[in-house]
C-alpha cells in the first residue's frame, strides 16, 4: 500500500475523517503524527510551514490536509486527500441529517433539538477562545472580537470584509506604534 | 422544496446555493465560518430559521467531520435535497482548495510573511466577531430555560476553561441537557 501515494493518503485521512468529532483541530495532532514520523511524508519543520499556510488561507482549518496531498502527490494528490478527509464524514452526516429532518416536530426530536442547541453553542464559545489563544494578539485580539461582535450584533447588514480590513489594519497599527517601543 | 412557511426574503436557487458558499469558503479567513453561514443564510436570506440553524449546528459539531462542512451540507441538503447538500460542500469547499495551493506554491517569494502574519491575526480577531454574534443569539435562546443555560456554561467552561475532551464533555452535558428538554416539553 506505501508503494501508491494516492493509496496511502486515503488510507491515512479517511479513519481520520471518521473520527473527527468537534472538527479539524481535534485531529491535527493525529495528522502530524502520520505525516512526520509514519509516512514520512514531510519533515516537521514543513508540516509547521504547511499548518501556518492553511490558517493563512481560507476555509476550513482541515484545507491543511488538501496541502499535504499536494505536496505527495501534486494535484491528483490534493484532490485525493481532499476528498478522503471530507467525503466519509458527510456521508454520516447526511445520513442522519436525513433522519433527523424525518421526525421533525415529535417529542423526542424537540428534546433533543433544544438539548443540543445550547451545547453547540457552548462549543462555539469555547472555539472562540481557543482561535484567539493560538494567535499572537493578545488582548488586542479579544477587544478587536469583541468590537466587531458588538458592530456586527448593532448593525446585522454590515459586511464582515469591511470588520475584517479594520482588524487588519488596528493590528497593523498597533504593531507600528509599539515598534517605536523597546518590546513589541 | 421550501417547506418552511416563513417567506424566504431572497428564494434560493442551486446557482446561489453555490456561490453564497463559495463566497463564504474563499472569504472566510481566519475561522468563523460557521458566523458566516449564520449571516447569509438566516440574516440576509432567511433561507433557514434561526431554530433550523442552532439546531444543525448542534447536530455539525457533534458529528464527525470539519462542523462548517457539515453545517453546509444541512442548509443544502434542506434546501435542495441531496443536490443542494453536494452543491452546498462544493462550493465551500472550491475556494480554498485552490488558494491554499496558490499559497503553498508562493509561499517562498512571500518572505514579507511577518506583517502578513500581523494582518491575518487581525483578520482572525474581527472573524471571531462573526461567531460571538451566533453565540449571542444561541445564548438569549438558552437563557429562556435553566437547564439550557447550565448546558451552554458547562460545555463552554468543560472544553475551553478545563480542558477536557469535547467528546467526554458532550458524552455528560447531552444527555443530561436533552432530559431536562424532555422535561420541559411535558409541561403544557
Amino acid at each position: 500500500m506505501k508503494d501508491d501515494p494516492l493509496l496511502a493518503l486515503i488510507a491515512v485521512f479517511v479513519p481520520f475523517s471518521l473520527i473527527s468529532i468537534g472538527g479539524g483541530p481535534s485531529i491535527i495532532a493525529g495528522i502530524q503524527h502520520q505525516t512526520v514520523d509514519v509516512q514520512h511524508w514531510m519533515s516537521s519543520r514543513e508540516f509547521i510551514n504547511f499548518f501556518a499556510i492553511s490558517r493563512a488561507a481560507p476555509g476550513p482549518g482541515s484545507m491543511l490536509t488538501t496541502l499535504i496531498g499536494w505536496h505527495v502527490a501534486g494535484w491528483t494528490g490534493a484532490l485525493v486527500a481532499t476528498l478522503a478527509l471530507f467525503v466519509p464524514s458527510s456521508i454520516i452526516c447526511y445520513a442522519v441529517a436525513t433522519v433527523w429532518r424525518q421526525h421533525r416536530g415529535k417529542r423526542w426530536h424537540t428534546a433533543l433539538e433544544q438539548g443540543l442547541a445550547p451545547i453547540g453553542i457552548g462549543l462555539i464559545l469555547a472555539g472562540a477562545v481557543s482561535i484567539l489563544r493560538i494567535g499572537h494578539g493578545g488582548p488586542l485580539a479579544w477587544a478587536v472580537a469583541g468590537g466587531a461582535g458588538a458592530l456586527l450584533l448593532w448593525q446585522p447588514r454590515l459586511h464582515p470584509l469591511l470588520l475584517f480590513v479594520l482588524g487588519g489594519a488596528i493590528f497593523v497599527a498597533a504593531r507600528l506604534l509599539s515598534s517605536g517601543l523597546p518590546m513589541l | 422544496m421550501i417547506e418552511n412557511s416563513a417567506s424566504p426574503v431572497v428564494p434560493p436557487t442551486l446557482l446561489s446555493l453555490f456561490t453564497v458558499f463559495l463566497r463564504i469558503g474563499l472569504f472566510s479567513f481566519g475561522g468563523g465560518l460557521s458566523g458566516w453561514i449564520f449571516r447569509e443564510v438566516v440574516t440576509l436570506r432567511g433561507w433557514i430559521d434561526e431554530d433550523e440553524f442552532m439546531s444543525g449546528l448542534a447536530v455539525a459539531q457533534i458529528l464527525p467531520g470539519a462542523n462548517v462542512a457539515n453545517l453546509s451540507l444541512y442548509i443544502g441538503q434542506k434546501l435542495f435535497g441531496i443536490t443542494g447538500a453536494v452543491v452546498a460542500l462544493v462550493g465551500l469547499l472550491s475556494g480554498p482548495f485552490f488558494v491554499a495551493i496558490a499559497l503553498v506554491s508562493a509561499y517562498s517569494a512571500m518572505t514579507s510573511f511577518d506583517w502578513t502574519e500581523t494582518v491575518m491575526d487581525g483578520v482572525a480577531a474581527s472573524a471571531i466577531g462573526l461567531l460571538l454574534v451566533v453565540a449571542a443569539k444561541g445564548a438569549r435562546r438558552a437563557s429562556r430555560h435553566l437547564g439550557a443555560s447550565i448546558a451552554l456554561i458547562a460545555t463552554f467552561l468543560g472544553v475551553a476553561i478545563f480542558h477536557l475532551s469535547l467528546l467526554l464533555v458532550v458524552a455528560v452535558v447531552a444527555p443530561l441537557s436533552v432530559w431536562a428538554a424532555w422535561q420541559r416539553s411535558a409541561k403544557p
